[in-house]
This record gives C-alpha cells, sequence and structure tokens, in this order.
C-alpha cells in the first residue's frame, strides 16, 4: 500500500551537531536563511548560499536521496514556475518560433527561480528532518509567546499542532486496516468512474470518522484524567534553553543574510 | 484429498528496498483441506496476520504461491476476486468496520458485493444472522447502538453472509468477556457443523485452540517450526515455552505429574480430559490397592 509511504514532515532521528541545535535556533536560522534567498540576485551570491545549504546537509547526516525523495511532489510547480520565466521574461530573443520567444534574460530568470524554490524546500526539509515533530511545535510555542499578549492562544494552538501531527500515522495505518477488511468484503476501491469511485468510499470514511471521533474522545479524557487545563501555569518536563551554540549558529545565519545583501547590493 | 487453499514456498517481505525492510514470511509452506478446523497460533508479530491476508489476496506474495483449490490466486483478475468471496477473512475488532445504517444493510455488503439477486441476499441475512445468535428485531437497529459483543458478532455475520467455504478469523474472541467468547467460539463451530466449511482460528490462547481445532499450525519469526494434532504440538512444550507461547495449564499440571511418577497420559489439554484421566488414574490405583 502506497499510503505506508508518505514522507509528511517525516523526522530522522540522529545525533548530529544540527539534531542537538535549540528548535528555536533553527526555525529563526530558517527564517532567516530564507530572506538571504530573497535577496540573492546573480551567481555569487546563489553560490555561497547553495554552499551553505550543502554543507548543513552533510553535517545533519540527512541523506540525500531522503532529501530529494521529498521533492517529488513539487516537480509539477517547478517545470510550470520554469516554463513561464522562461517564456515571458522580456531581453535578448535566443531562440523565436511562432508567438513564443525565450530570451537570454528568460533563461536566466528560470534557472535562478528553480534553484531558488529547490533551496527553499531543502532548507525547510533539513528543518523537520532534523527536528522531532515535538520540539518543533515547543520551539514555535516558545517564539510565539509574546503574542499571548495580544490573546492568540498560542500554547492551544501548538498543543493542536503536536496532537494532529502525532494522529497522522495512526490514522493512515487506520485506514490501511479498514481498507483490507472492506477489501476482503468484495469492495472495490480502483475500478469505476468518478461517481462510483467515490460512492465507494463510504464503506472506508463512515468507519474512520467514527474511529477518529472515538480516539480524539478518549484522548480527551485522558488528558482531563492527568488535569490537562491548557497552558496556563503549565511547566515541562524538558524545558528549553539557549546555549552558546544556538546564538552563534543564529549569529552565522545573520552574517550570512546581511553579506548576501551587501553583494546583491552591488550586483553579484 | 486436494487441499483447498495451500501455499507454496510463500515470502512477504514488507518496504522491501528500504531501511525498513522486514522479512514477514520467508518459505511458508501451509495447507488446509476442506472442512477442517485449524488453529494457527504465534506471538505478536510472528507474520500471523501477514499470512492470513495471503490467502484471500489482500497482500501479494514477494515471492511463492498461494493456490485455491489447486490454482494461483493471482492467475486472472476475476479469479482473485472470486478467491476474495470464497475465502471470508474476519479481521482483529472487526466491529470497527460497521458503516451501514442498519444491521441488515451491513451484513448484506458482502451478497451485495457478489452481484446476488434480492431474494438470495436476504436469505442470507437472516441465515448468517441467525448463525452468529442475532434475532430478528436486531436487524433494523444501527449497528452502532449494540453492544460490543453483538457488533462483533455483525461483522463476523457481514462475512458469514459470503457463504465462503474457507472462514478466516483473526484473534475472534479479543477483548470479550468469557461468556461472549464463548458464544463466538460457539457460532463458528456451528457453522463449521453445518456448511462444512473449512476454518482458519488465529488465535494465541492455547487453551482455546486445543478445546477448538483438530489441528495445529505454530507460526515463529516467519516460518511454520512444527504443526499436527494438538498432542503432537504440544508434546514440543519447551520449544514453545522458548517461543513465548507456552502449553494450557492442564498440560503443564499433568507434565509435573509424571515428572513425580503418577502414570498419566502426556496429551491432556482441556478440563473435560484431565477429569478423564484423573478418574482413571485413581481407578488404577485402587484395583491395585485393592489387590
Amino acid at each position: 500500500m502506497a499510503l505506508k509511504d508518505i514522507t509528511l514532515g517525516q523526522f530522522f532521528p540522529g545525533n548530529s551537531p544540527i539534531h542537538r541545535l535549540d528548535p528555536r535556533a533553527k526555525l529563526l536560522a530558517m527564517v532567516i536563511y530564507i530572506i538571504a534567498l530573497f535577496l540573492a540576485r546573480q551567481f555569487v551570491t546563489y553560490a555561497i548560499l547553495l554552499f551553505v545549504l550543502a554543507c548543513m546537509i552533510k553535517v545533519s547526516t540527512v541523506r540525500l536521496k531522503a532529501l530529494l525523495r521529498g521533492m517529488k511532489p513539487v516537480v509539477f510547480l517547478l517545470v510550470f514556475t520554469a516554463v513561464l520565466n522562461a517564456f515571458y521574461t522580456p531581453g535578448t530573443p535566443l531562440v523565436s518560433f511562432w508567438i513564443f520567444t525565450i530570451t537570454y534574460q528568460g533563461l536566466l530568470h528560470a534557472f535562478f527561480m528553480t534553484v531558488r524554490i529547490l533551496m527553499l524546500i531543502s532548507c525547510t526539509f533539513l528543518l523537520t528532518y532534523t527536528t522531532s515533530p515535538l520540539s518543533l511545535t515547543d520551539g514555535l510555542e516558545s517564539l510565539l509567546s509574546p503574542l499571548k499578549k495580544i490573546r492568540v492562544p498560542v500554547h492551544e494552538l501548538s498543543m493542536i499542532m503536536s496532537i494532529a501531527l502525532r494522529f497522522i500515522p495512526t490514522l493512515i495505518e487506520e485506514t490501511d486496516k479498514i481498507m483490507s477488511a472492506q477489501r476482503a468484503r468484495g469492495a472495490d476501491f480502483d475500478s469505476g468512474h468518478l461517481i462510483q469511485k467515490s460512492k465507494a468510499l463510504i464503506p472506508l470514511l463512515v468507519p474512520l470518522f467514527i474511529s477518529a471521533f472515538r480516539r480524539a474522545d478518549e484522548l480527551a479524557t485522558a488528558m482531563e484524567c492527568r488535569c490537562y487545563h491548557g497552558g496556563e501555569g503549565r511547566t515541562r518536563m524538558n524545558q528549553l534553553h539557549y546555549q552558546p551554540k544556538d546564538g552563534l549558529f543564529i549569529t552565522g545565519a545573520l552574517t550570512l543574510c546581511v553579506c548576501i545583501g551587501i553583494l546583491s547590493w552591488f550586483g553579484l | 484429498m486436494n487441499p483447498i487453499i495451500e501455499t507454496r514456498q510463500l515470502t512477504h517481505i514488507y518496504s522491501q528496498g528500504t531501511p525498513f525492510e522486514h522479512v514477514a514470511l520467508d518459505g511458508v509452506n501451509f495447507s488446509a483441506q476442506p472442512g477442517e478446523y485449524v488453529a494457527i497460533i504465534g506471538r505478536t508479530g510472528s507474520g500471523k496476520s501477514t499470512l492470513i491476508q495471503h490467502l484471500n489476496g489482500l497482500l501479494k506474495p514477494s515471492s511463492g504461491q498461494v493456490l485455491f483449490d489447486g490454482e494461483d490466486i493471482w492467475s486472472t483478475k476475476a479469479y482473485t476476486r472470486a478467491v476474495r468471496f470464497q475465502v471470508g477473512l474476519v479481521f482483529q475488532y472487526p466491529e470497527y468496520q460497521l458503516f451501514e445504517e442498519t444491521v441488515y444493510q451491513d451484513i448484506s455488503f458482502g451478497p451485495r458485493n457478489m452481484g446476488l439477486d434480492q431474494e438470495e441476499i436476504d436469505r442470507r441475512v437472516r441465515q448468517s444472522a441467525r448463525f452468529v445468535g442475532l434475532g430478528d428485531e436486531v436487524l433494523d437497529k444501527s449497528p452502532f447502538d449494540l453492544s460490543g459483543g453483538q457488533k462483533r458478532r455483525v461483522a463476523i455475520a457481514g462475512v458469514i453472509a459470503m457463504e465462503p467455504s474457507v472462514l478466516i478469523l483473526d484473534e475472534p474472541t479479543a477483548g470479550l468477556d468469557p461468556a461472549g467468547s464463548a458464544q463466538i467460539l460457539e457460532n463458528i463451530r456451528t457453522y463449521h457443523q453445518e456448511k462444512g466449511a473449512c476454518i482458519l482460528l488465529v488465535s494465541h490462547s492455547m487453551e482455546e485452540v486445543a478445546r477448538e481445532a483438530e489441528r495445529l499450525v505454530v507460526i515463529h519469526r516467519g516460518s511454520i517450526p512444527f504443526s499436527g494434532q494438538p498432542p503432537q504440538v504440544f508434546a514440543h512444550a519447551a520449544e514453545l515455552e522458548a517461543m513465548g507461547l507456552g502449553i494450557p495449564a492442564m498440560t503443564q499440571v499433568f507434565a509435573r505429574l509424571r515428572d513425580i511418577g503418577i502414570s498419566v497420559p502426556p496429551a491432556v489439554y482441556t478440563i473435560q480430559q484431565a477429569r478423564d484421566a484423573v478418574l482413571d488414574a485413581l481407578k488404577r490405583k485402587g484395583q491395585a490397592e485393592w489387590r
């Protein structure tokens, strides 16, 4: 079943320097890196950013294959952007046929756009591959906590997020199981036209929803039994502490961003 | 007699070619005769669930064959589908697959997929409901209003309604109280006797399988170390213990009795047999003393 092969925000446990960084440092550094990515204009700046990214991937011990597998869903988007950029950028024409003209600037623009999107996705994947969902949501909650002042329910939002992430594999497994059970009773999920196919989903969706609600109910009871009452006054077992290396990491990212900005200013 | 269902060198590997690769079945040769009552026992993760999902074509073998009535179930698409109706599979906790508005409609889901006519569907629904001891008044209720034990019986009826010639049940008594388990096992026995169907019961309770089945098949780490009639299998007490399976409490008691020199038969695994064996031993002892 292909359902099991989904790598949605998957975490690869490890013990690399990147894995050990504070999730907040990683989140901030990622945002800064993305800003730098949008400041870059020409070969030199892109090359520097690519080099930094490559070093990070190397240090994180995430396998390149795993990273590339995550790119599959965006291949269409990439090709689409590249083609549009190649055709619709004015400049010196290179090739011209019928109503289409490919310009030198267009090709260059398409190339940079593709590289930018690829690097953008790689760096976000690097974050989710090296940070467990739990520490990721913890980091997010801590970073967003100033918003509590303006009554944004930060704790509740991060709790919802971590529960949702936690239940993705469980629900996939459940779907698999119910599908097998209904297939054993002769249900056919694969053939027929659209209406037949969507009708065939009823025997799958009804039990799935029921079990999702049942699980939610049980989880709520279990949380209440352990005296959960929202974020107010709640302490943590694993508290996040900034360490010198985290400060260094963010400073490094900031320096990179400023350098890229200056280089771009000079048109490199 | 030719086996009704058979696997030849069946191997199944999950997530082949990834770091998560796992060999669940390794060259398994398994067969069952028409009308036989076989129990498949093994620990969690031994491969028993993988094996039974091959028997009705829910999983495709990585290598090897699954034969139904002497023909490979993957030979044609139509045959695979036909086999799904001939080999009924009741999953663990089957009550979670109920979805229809009424019990009647849910039981009729399988027969409707078979394309039977209305009259035949009605006959099968009522008959299978009777098999599992559900009264007519339950048929119009919503399955979600029933008790846990009743829900499970509805789910089993849903598979029985296809009138499979091989009925496979994965831990049908899991999570039920003793009375509920006894009733489900009784229902299965009735189906076995009245329809002459082959039953494959998956379980890890030695007491349960020793009482119900004619033949036991032990699965351990993706292969079958031994199979045979309960006494033959329970003779391997030490190996079973090492596999984390154990033997029925009665068999253990009688092994200890033999160890301390009392002459009792080795193959005792139900309370009935234990009573007879004890009475027999007492009688012989009485005769010896009298003499």
